[in-house]
């Protein structure tokens, strides 16, 4: 099994100037270890909106790459929202689910998905123009691809060690790591609006 | 009687919204159709409410003001959404019809439509209340204003005063 923090440093190490939402937790911390940057926003709360957070940037911002790296138990909260992507069919954005199957943060409870729920499958069915299922380091390549190149919406759904590990925790204010963004991101104009 | 879904889609484009988010209600139904004619908007139809706060969080993090479109129900399904909002001071214009408030006819709508101006302000939102149809387009210009320069998260709510449906036959007939 892959460890999430090579495949997280692998998916962003191609970022290039591409927007990150990281979902909350252990997705949240595996952005932080492959190295915090104003233009990744982490999820502290809001359980179950990531993608939407990557769908109003990506509506907002559509000549930038989106990329949303989320856990299974944020993406599942949030099921609806693939229906919702799928409609809008945003060519810039992308979702990287890290799939653990577990609840990481609260004990390591399995989730869905490791009780046969496919969240690739999901989001071909809501129209999503590019998914893919990954369980070999051999089809990272594959899946960078599809996360940063490929017209969208792609979720590359990626199975990974379930495993505690150090924390790697980004800044915690909500208004700081709004304002880093918006400033990184939009320059002057961020202050004003 | 004033036009008020014109003279709120007006007030939308004054206000620079770029982004609109809804899930349906039958008081909205006029709103929602200018809003998906205007190309100048992106019009996003939602499965929750609560994606709608995620699209409004995420336009602003991107640089585009966005309004939401419910009924007062699905502001229940905000609430825990709504912690971000306040956590980041990201800036939310919210346009709610209510019902369950006055001369409801769905006993299943009442409860959540008289906790709603105190579930918003319990998570930190800012509740302006509107009796009258035109009442509304200046209510939002002040609230996108509060919303968008003041950094808060704004909800006007229309009331059933307004909106008129007293019965499921005049609803399906929407």
């Amino acid at each position: 099994m892959m460890q999430r923090r090579d495949v997280v440093k692998t998916l962003l190490a191609e970022r290039g100037n591409a927007l990150v939402v990281a979902g909350l937790g252990s997705t949240a911390w595996d952005c932080t270890a492959a190295g915090d940057s104003p233009l990744t926003f982490p999820m502290w709360g809001a359980m179950g909106t990531a993608a939407m957070m990557g769908l109003g940037l990506a509506l907002a911002q559509p000549s930038r790459r989106v990329l949303v790296i989320t856990g299974d138990g944020e993406m599942l909260m949030g099921l609806g929202s693939l229906a919702t992507v799928g409609v809008q069919k945003a060519r810039n954005l992308a979702i990287a689910v890290i799939d653990n199957e577990r609840y990481g943060e609260t004990g390591m409870q399995e989730t869905h998905t490791a009780h046969g729920v496919d969240l690739a499958g999901v989001a071909r069915s809501c129209g999503f123009a590019r998914t893919l299922l990954v369980r070999e380091p051999g089809a990272l390549e594959q899946a960078c691809r599809l996360l940063h190149s490929d017209a969208g919406p792609a979720l590359v759904q990626i199975k990974v060690r379930a495993e505690k590990l150090p924390l790697a925790l980004p800044p915690r204010e909500g208004a700081l790591l709004k304002a880093r963004f918006r400033r990184a991101l939009l320059g002057e104009a961020a202050d004003a609006e | 009687m004033s036009d008020w879904p014109l003279e709120a889609h007006r007030a939308f484009r004054q206000a620079g919204v770029s982004l609109v988010g809804y899930v349906p209600d039958a008081g909205h139904k006029r709103l929602i159709e200018l809003c998906h004619a205007d190309t100048a908007l992106k019009t996003v139809r939602l499965t929750t409410e609560e994606e709608g706060i995620g699209l409004a969080a995420g336009g602003w993090l991107g640089g585009a003001r966005s309004v939401l479109l419910m009924q007062s129900s699905g502001v229940g399904n905000c609430i825990n959404a709504l912690g971000m909002v306040r956590e980041c001071r990201f800036p939310l214009l919210l346009l709610v019809t209510m019902r369950g408030e006055f001369g409801e006819f769905n006993p299943w709508q009442v409860p959540m439509g008289q906790a709603t101006p105190a579930v918003l302000e319990a998570m930190g939102a800012v509740v302006h209340k509107i009796d009258a149809a035109d009442e509304i387009a200046p209510a939002l210009t002040a609230a996108a204003r509060l919303a968008f320069d003041s950094y808060a998260a704004v909800a006007v709510l229309i009331s059933q005063r307004v909106i008129g449906i007293k019965s499921f036959q005049e609803q399906a007939a929407q």
